[in-house]
């Protein structure tokens, strides 16, 4: 398969990137790793006249430490960070949870900017930002603004970018409370998690089991309210409209939610 | 287009439609058809090739993104003289390969993991080969042989 025909474009700057973007309007996709887009665009489901090449920015690639937050740009790859000494020691869900995302190959390609600005429910790190209450740090042709996760992730496949917006950092504030867990439940080592759940502290977030990245807001509010790990764990699935699909009912993904949640947030517990 | 790509210590160059993926460059341009197509959907790792020196699956990677860069594919692994890499050589002793046709692939992806973890335990180089598959189901001696590499060159 070979994508449909489209004019390729490479920004050797943010400013660039954004100009081109601009240029363009709707028409124009950025291109990061390519490992959400491309697949997409051999497929036809998606059919961007324009491609603008971001690949080669590598001042948006960094992890650094600020202080009270750890700063990371929109390029870094998901091999950087699984592999990265500060994460370990700062922020090792997010270590962890790019760590499980495809195999080798893809961690070499995709990045934490094309993962989040995908927007895709059924993607690792929109969880781990989610529970990490990161901020997301985007720059198009009126400036530069910051856009709490939480607002972030709009609907499949929808963000709160506005077209022509770039995704350039996303800063995660140290966790007040260390006790993290990121669980996964795949049929095959490669695949997406048929759901997966990240927790920080009291945080809960889930993966694949909306039609967008969620936090388990009930499963939070039971916690806050004094609620033990088994009674906070049975409401994993409340609200929430997981999908039905060749690899599991929607009943069955609310059952896995409920005891991820459970096996998650005692791991947590254990290294708090 | 026009790309400018590195391809086993050579440069190449070529003018292409903006889509070409890398591995239609590197087997209809170049004639290097070594690297196999398998799944084309990021999923089986035939296509492995190695961008600047790390594994990435040729299929999900625009021509255009190599654009200036190195691609090292399997042709380019053994001496001048046709003295097997100690990854092919390895794979050759252990009988790393039934049909053959996930092993370049494989072997590239080898050649990449043990540059970045040169002493793999067993379970790291089957976690390091999970994103090729072998359908002969052939993993054991993949594994032996991978071994046998790190053994050889560490």
């Amino acid at each position: 398969m070979i994508p449909a025909t489209f004019t390729y474009r490479r920004a050797e700057s943010v400013d660039e990137a954004i100009e081109l973007a601009g240029q363009y309007g709707d028409d124009a996709k950025f291109l990061a790793g390519g490992h959400s887009l491309l697949p997409l665009m051999k497929l036809r489901l998606a059919q961007p006249e324009v491609l603008v090449d971001i690949g080669r920015l590598r001042d948006l690639s960094y992890i650094r430490d600020e202080g009270d937050h750890v700063a990371i740009g929109a390029l870094t790859r998901h091999h950087d960070l699984a592999t990265s000494e500060l994460l370990a020691e700062q922020l090792p869900l997010l270590r962890y949870a790019a760590g499980t995302i495809g195999d080798p190959q893809v961690r070499h390609r995709g990045t934490i900017g094309g993962s989040l600005a995908h927007s895709d429910p059924a993607a690792d790190l929109p969880a781990a930002v989610l529970v990490l209450e990161a901020t997301l740090v985007a720059r198009g042709p009126s400036g530069t603004r910051e856009i709490p996760a939480t607002e972030f992730f709009v609907d499949r496949f929808e963000s709160a970018l506005e077209p022509g917006e770039l995704l350039t950092e996303i800063r995660v504030p140290k966790p007040a409370s260390r006790g993290w867990s990121f669980q996964k439940f795949t049929k095959r080592a490669i695949d997406w998690a048929i759901v997966g759940v990240a927790v920080q502290g009291d945080k809960v977030g889930l993966v694949n089991m909306h039609e967008k990245p969620v936090r388990a807001t009930a499963v939070e509010e039971a916690l806050a309210s004094g609620a033990s790990i088994q009674e906070a764990a049975e409401r994993a699935a409340d609200g929430l409209s997981p999908n039905s699909d060749v690899h599991a009912s929607a009943e069955y993904r609310a059952q896995l939610a409920r005891v991820l949640v459970r096996r998650g947030l005692e791991e947590a517990a254990s290294r708090a | 287009m026009k790309v400018t790509i590195t391809v086993n210590g050579k440069e190449t160059s070529a003018e292409v439609e903006d889509r070409t993926l890398l591995v239609h460059y590197l087997r209809d341009v170049l004639n290097l058809t070594a690297t196999n197509i398998g799944c084309d959907t990021t999923t089986c790792g035939a296509c492995t090739v190695l961008l600047d020196g790390e594994s990435v699956k040729s299929c999900t990677v625009l021509a255009a993104q190599a654009d200036g860069r190195e691609v090292t594919t399997v042709e380019g692994l053994a001496g001048e003289d046709g003295t097997m890499h100690p990854v092919q050589k390895a794979f050759h002793e252990q009988h790393g390969l039934q049909c053959g046709f996930c092993t370049p692939g494989m072997v590239m992806a080898t050649v990449s993991l043990l540059k970045e973890n040169p002493r793999p335990t067993e379970e790291q180089v089957r976690a390091g080969l999970e994103g090729n598959l072998c359908r002969c189901t052939g993993y054991h001696n993949i594994v032996k042989a991978v071994l046998a590499a790190a053994e050889e060159t560490a």
